[in-house]
């Protein structure tokens, strides 16, 4: 103990002005002064704010704690990349108040979905996520489906937000519903990046015809595949949903393997990323399995 | 010793009431747990994952953490500073607004009405009753320890001080947001600026919530329940400023390889690692004291809680800074090893210091024995199984996680489907659902052994008047 009549440990007032002022460095070295930088504020060119439809979604979104389980920043690592898109950059987030980057992933990250799946996609699938992945643990939101947007609630985050938005715009939520404005809000994520694929195969490097023709395993791998990914969107039984049916497609196998590797703008995601060649092969056997005849 | 009219009241009214939060944070805790491996357990909107997971954070953190510190600290104060307390009546007010406020808070988190700032997740409101029974708090405390009997001022005080000081500034910098409506505002910072403010509050939250006010309890309550003084003052004095200091230079360590500028995020991941110092510090201060004599772990049943808790901190303290480290960040960040990391702190540290500190004051208080030394020694042995459970199991899986998020085939393309790397979990949320059940049991052996300790000293209260009037 210290026998000095004026030590710091004597003086209650003295001591806590020096604890504050030893928090305070740390607290404006990385927080305050930062602020003040202008690269803390940056804003892509592409970038919109919110559509009121947009924001009553991100509203939801937040309500929801949609962020307690899915991220929102591609790390700029070869894995994230790869699985999600660009990784993820400073300017793209400058209507975001507050961030939603979130901290665990428990479903993926949310950066590049907008534009990956078609708006159907996300209203079946947050209707019911089981019916895409049969073991997913995603809650259901299908409630959202019969709320009304909170229109007086949305026009006053808009006004706070300093979001300039046409009377036509407000008269247009009074049709839609909770559903309509969180899927319009996943839609526009990560948007403002040009999507950039990193694996797409070339079609001339791809066979005419499937080298796993004729092998009996293909099939089965085919189907085992096609359970974990692709039911959502083509039916339980491949009886066709968002996507067609494959009974009855003309496409030549070359074209089916183009199809799953490469996807389709707007309508399918592309699996190279994914999927090997092989797996890809082993899709296209089972399709050509339920192909009539 | 002397006998002051002490206002235990409010301690033991924050006691109950941060018991009564831990059961109602702790069994949603059990349901969330199970909603990770079976979505049929979420209920509707108001039990969904996305709203209850917030729950149980905030009730755990505010309710249990925050309401016991509140009781402990009201009374390690008035032993501290050897005179009552400055306003008594204004410190039961603080009880009842406390109560209020996490009902409250617990009913606009089922509401939705979320920041969606993790940890600080109240809508401004809330953060204004939060502000009000800080400022009560610190009034009542900082007043008692300016007006105090003892001259020095020891260690315990030093860390309520940090932390009162440093939690305002915290908690009212990172709420400033602009409100549209009674329950929804808008964060006054926007995008990286947004969550730079967030990480900052985020961690130091951990820092001066969870650290600082537990090592309060620490520095009191092991000499007291042990007979042992503090093995080196010195070594108190570098850890306690060096702790403060570095602390506040760390947020960033939450947002490796987010666009947060590079040397944000490196300084740190520095501090980070610089933090392991002071922290190990006490550990160090902690062994010391009882390596005097190694007996009062058989003798004083307290002592094994104390070690135990500080052992889990040094765990602790050494697995965070590694976690900083960006190549380690960017195989276990996003997975399942946080909340082990989390976890480790929470139930074996913070919990287990919290339920010492607890078993000390009740019978001190009702001026009794505990009421099963016995019962506290079950209580101790199955919180730590249930918490080790807990935490390796989730390493395991996040490791797990994190590796098959990684991993791809020879062409380049990854190995596994988002899907199958959740569905890999399941076994081990499964095992954590089990690891969780193990600590609530524990648990409920604290709380009855606490509840009969009070009925003990009630009774025998009774009988000595009796006694007297006979």
């Amino acid at each position: 103990m210290s026998e000095n009549k004026n030590s710091l440990y004597r003086k209650a007032l003295l001591f806590t002005i020096v604890a504050a002022i030893t928090v305070l460095i740390g607290t404006f070295v990385t927080m305050f002064y930062p602020m003040m930088r202008p690269e803390m504020h940056p804003k892509l060119e592409n970038l919109k704010p919110f559509t009121p439809l947009q924001l009553a979604g991100r509203d939801i979104y937040m309500r929801e704690g949609c962020m307690n389980c899915h991220t929102q920043t591609v790390r700029p690592l070869k894995a994230d990349v790869l699985r999600y898109g660009d990784y993820s950059k400073a300017g793209e987030f400058f209507y975001d108040r507050p961030h939603l980057w979130g901290s665990k992933r428990t479903g993926p990250d949310l950066a590049r979905i907008g534009g990956k799946y078609p708006d159907d996609w996300h209203y079946q699938h947050m209707a019911n996520p089981q019916a895409f992945y049969e073991k997913s643990n995603m809650p259901k939101y299908n409630f959202l489906t019969n709320k009304k947007i909170d229109i007086d609630k949305t026009v006053a985050g808009l006004k706070v937000l300093g979001i300039s938005y046409k009377p036509e715009e407000i008269e247009e939520l009074k049709s839609k519903n909770e559903m309509d404005a969180i899927v319009a809000y996943l839609q526009q994520l990560g948007t403002s990046v040009s999507r950039k694929t990193v694996i797409s195969v070339d079609e001339n490097t791809v066979e005419e015809k499937s080298p796993l023709s004729g092998k009996s395993d293909a099939v089965a791998e085919g189907q085992r595949l096609y359970k974990i990914e692709c039911v959502g969107c083509h039916g339980k039984n491949a009886e066709g949903n968002i996507g067609p049916a494959f009974a009855d497609t003309q496409r030549t196998e070359k074209e089916l393997f183009l199809l799953i590797a490469n996807g389709s703008e707007g309508a399918m995601p592309g699996y190279a990323n994914q999927f090997t060649r092989e797996k890809i092969w082993a899709l296209v056997e089972y399709v050509k399995s339920l192909k009539k005849q | 010793m002397n006998e002051y009219q002490y206002d235990y009241q409010t301690v033991k009214g924050f006691i109950v009431s941060c018991l009564f939060w831990g059961v109602i944070g702790l069994v949603i805790g059990l349901l969330i747990s199970a909603q990770m491996w079976n979505p049929n357990f979420n209920f509707g909107e108001y039990f969904s994952f996305g709203r209850l997971r917030t729950v149980h954070t905030n009730v755990l953190a505010y309710g249990l953490g925050i309401g016991a510190e509140f009781g402990i600290f009201y009374y390690l104060v008035i032993r501290l500073t050897k005179r009552p307390l400055l306003f008594p009546k204004l410190a039961r007010f603080h009880l009842w607004l406390f109560n209020v406020g996490i009902a409250l808070a617990a009913w606009t988190l089922f509401m939705g009405y979320s920041q969606n700032l993790e940890y600080a997740e109240f809508e401004w409101p809330i953060d204004i009753a939060v502000v009000i029974l800080w400022v009560i708090f610190a009034i009542n405390v900082m007043g008692t320890i300016f007006k105090r009997k003892e001259e020095e001022l020891y260690i315990s005080l030093w860390y309520i001080i940090a932390t009162i000081v440093t939690v305002a500034i915290l908690y009212i910098v990172n709420n400033l947001s602009v409100p549209a409506t009674l329950f929804k505002s808008y964060h006054l910072f926007a995008g990286v600026n947004s969550a730079n403010v967030e990480w900052w509050y985020g961690h130091n939250a951990v820092g001066f919530l969870f650290t600082t006010p537990i090592l309060a309890m620490f520095y009191y309550f092991l000499p007291k329940s042990t007979g042992l003084p503090i093995y080196s003052h010195r070594l108190s004095i570098i850890s306690f400023w060096s702790l403060i200091f570095a602390y506040l230079w760390t947020g960033a360590h939450h947002l490796v390889y987010t666009p947060l500028p590079d040397w944000i995020q490196t300084l740190g991941i520095a501090f980070t690692l610089f933090l392991i110092a002071p922290s190990w510090g006490s550990v160090v201060n902690g062994y010391f004291t009882v390596e005097s004599d190694w007996s009062v772990m058989k003798n004083k049943y307290l002592t094994k809680f104390f070690i135990a808790g500080i052992t889990f901190y040094g765990l602790q303290t050494i697995q965070g800074p590694s976690q900083g480290i960006r190549v380690i960040s960017s195989l276990i960040h996003y997975t399942d090893w946080v909340p082990g990391h989390v976890h480790m702190g929470t139930m074996g540290w913070v919990t287990m210091v919290i339920c010492a500190s607890i078993y000390y004051i009740i019978p001190h208080i009702y001026k009794t024995e505990i009421y099963s030394v016995k019962l506290a020694n079950i209580h101790f042995w199955i919180v730590l199984i249930g918490q080790l459970m807990f935490s390796i199991t989730m390493w395991i899986t996040g490791i797990q996680q994190g590796a098959m998020w990684k991993m791809t085939n020879p062409d380049g393309s990854l190995k596994y489907t988002f899907i199958e790397t959740v569905t890999a979990n399941y076994p081990y949320w499964q095992m954590r659902t089990i690891a969780g059940i193990i600590f609530v049991i524990g648990m409920l052996f604290f709380l009855y052994n606490v509840f009969m300790t009070i009925q003990k000293g009630k009774k025998e209260l009774a009988a000595k008047l009796a006694a007297v009037n006979a």
